[in-house]
């Protein structure tokens, strides 16, 4: 009887880790593949229908067509300035924000927290947000319609309440005793101590903002200020081929297939390259969300 | 009598008063620390729940908000009324369900494949790469769905190895949701995994000991220890879901859709983004919208009253 049962345990163990090797492959082969193309010639590419593991008939003729598109690079400097502007602006905001609300004997502070744990569930809408933001404060075609509105992400609000009121009491209590402020206590006792789990919140932030691409849709008509999500939108999306390469380059169709791949690669690489140092800072922060539910 | 209940309530009042006072002397610092914060709820949050007021208003922005005359819920008979109502409830619940049906065991299923392998560096390599999706931007997610669903796409040959005609498949109404499904399977699984995967490592191992002594075999120990030690995390995420169930996402659809797949693929949210956003009926939009997050609420309520009445798990 124990022996069947650990003989059947060692089938599933089997079957398990080849099933974890089928979902790695299937996680990274759609990445492999565009990185693939995206190196492969045009031509060869359209005429290959089957799995592709290695460029076929390498050449990099994609990614010279990205860098003569000065979209592809305006977005890339609209994107920079909108990710560290916004989260700037993110990081202190939310950073205040959660310092008063981890204080005990605040007494405005459970009314704040309930005003604020509404705004997950319930919103006014698409149309009055973007009324608001477009006709009753003017903000189209300027940065500040995409920064601000997102200022604060409620998630990452609670979380980082929730690892600020770990802070040792006393240690609060001394430096307020020692004559310190609120702000320099949160400046030079809390932030210090919180490092890890701000480097968390730093990182949700950013990659929100490198991905975001929706209010940037609706409230920058200008072209010039398209961030780098919008024309890939253009590219991969609308196959808009004026927005791939300069319109005087020849044999589009072929060439502009390669050169989707090439942009998603060029897009994403800032991501993929960071990805491996930071993943175990990531996972953090869904784990204090999770004590705290 | 009267006089004294009334010294009473004055004498309340007076120390409510005193108190905040109190207060607000005390924390000055920490209430001017958290101001920045409080404008933007007040101004980025309920300023557009205010502004919600249109959906009983004919609004023009010449008038405001208060200035639009007032019509009851015009708008909203109109939206019930409307010709594509039925089609667009029914594809909204369709892909809502779907997704509820597939994805959300889905992640519970690979955490509990992971917490079963022996090796903690095989398991943590797994995670990683099953995490990395969640990070790649939505369009790029979707361009690359429309580069291998395309008819000479990777995703359209593997399919027709089993049967599928060899054609673009995202001009094909029934495959909308399998791919929209897909995909979103694709990206979330690992990082929905990563919440059930904490859980289990907060389960007893000596329930694991007393239930292998008392005899009961792995799939007995899944079935009367893991699963009850990490129900309520699944409980808790059933009922967030449930609160969305009419939030389907709009993003993801306007990448993904086109006039052909129209049938299948239109959704409550993204008729609020074209009716609003491409032909300017605000009021409409905002009624549609409205009727939307009722609907949520609704379900979010309903669900946590059934969870708190079974199981003791609830979200208040």
């Amino acid at each position: 009887m124990k022996i069947k049962e650990s003989l059947s345990w060692r089938i599933f163990n089997v079957f398990n880790i080849c099933f974890m090797l089928l979902l790695c492959f299937i996680m990274i082969y759609p990445f492999w593949y565009v990185i693939c193309a995206s190196f492969s010639n045009g031509d060869l590419l359209l005429g290959h229908s089957k799995a592709l593991f290695a460029p076929i008939g390498f050449t990099t003729d994609a990614y010279i067509g990205i860098f003569k598109n000065p979209m592809i690079m305006q977005g890339y400097i609209n994107t920079l300035i909108i990710v560290v502007g916004g989260v700037a602006v993110n990081m202190i905001i939310t950073t205040m924000g959660a310092y008063t609300l981890s204080r005990k004997d605040v007494y405005w502070n459970k009314l704040i927290m309930k005003l604020v744990t509404i705004t997950m569930f319930f919103n006014g809408g698409l149309i009055p947000s973007y009324l608001l933001i477009s006709r009753t404060l003017g903000l189209n075609n300027s940065f500040l319609a995409v920064i601000l509105p997102l200022a604060v992400s409620t998630y990452n609000l609670i979380v980082l309440k929730t690892s600020f009121s770990q802070v040792p009491e006393s240690l609060v209590e001394s430096a307020l005793l020692e004559g310190a402020g609120h702000f320099r206590v949160m400046a030079q006792v809390v932030v210090p101590l919180s490092k890890s789990i701000l480097a968390v919140i730093l990182l949700y932030y950013t990659v929100d903002r490198w991905n975001s691409w929706f209010n940037a849709s609706i409230y920058l008509k200008d072209r010039a200020l398209y961030p780098l999500q919008l024309i890939l939108r253009e590219i991969l999306i609308q196959n808009d081929v004026g927005a791939m390469s300069d319109p005087t380059a020849t044999d589009q169709y072929a060439l502009s297939e390669t050169i989707k791949y090439a942009t998603i690669v060029v897009a994403t690489v800032p991501i993929l390259i960071v990805y491996p140092f930071v993943q175990k800072f990531f996972t953090k922060g869904v784990m204090i969300g999770a004590v705290k539910e | 009598m009267e006089k004294s209940t009334k010294n009473l309530i004055n004498k309340n009042k007076v120390s409510w008063l005193s108190m905040v006072k109190k207060d607000f002397i005390k924390n000055k610092a920490l209430y001017l620390i958290i101001l920045p914060m409080l404008i933007y709820y007040a101004i980025f949050h309920y300023g557009p729940m205010y502004g919600a007021l249109i959906a009983f208003k004919d609004y023009t922005p010449r008038l405001g908000v208060l200035g639009s005359p007032w019509v009851g819920f015009k708008h909203f008979v109109n939206f019930f009324s409307a010709p594509s109502f039925f089609s667009l409830l029914s594809n909204t619940i369709t892909i809502s369900l779907t997704m509820l049906v597939v994805e959300f065991p889905a992640a519970i299923i690979l955490a509990l494949l992971m917490n079963e392998l022996k090796s903690q560096g095989f398991s943590k390599v797994v995670q990683n790469i099953s995490y990395m999706p969640h990070f790649i931007s939505l369009v790029v997610v979707c361009g690359m769905v429309k580069s291998f669903s395309m008819d000479t796409g990777v995703i359209t040959n593997l399919l027709s190895l089993f049967g599928a005609p060899k054609e673009n498949l995202l001009l094909n109404p029934s495959f909308f949701v399998p791919i929209y499904v897909g995909s979103g399977i694709w990206q979330e699984i690992g990082w929905n995994s990563i919440i059930y995967l904490a859980a289990l490592t907060g389960v007893n191992p000596s329930l694991y000991e007393a239930a292998s002594i008392d005899g009961a075999g792995k799939l007995k120990q899944l079935w009367h220890v893991t699963l009850p030690g990490i129900l309520p995390t699944i409980i808790i995420m059933l009922i967030m879901r449930m609160g969305g169930i009419l939030n389907v996402g709009y993003e993801k659809i306007i990448l993904l859709y086109n006039d052909v797949v129209m049938d299948t693929a239109d959704v409550i949210s993204t008729y609020v983004y074209r009716k609003g956003l491409l032909e300017q009926s605000w009021s409409f939009s905002t009624a549609v919208n409205m009727f939307n997050s009722v609907i949520n609420l609704m379900f979010l309520v309903a669900t946590n009253i059934i969870s708190k009445k079974l199981s003791d798990t609830s979200l208040w």
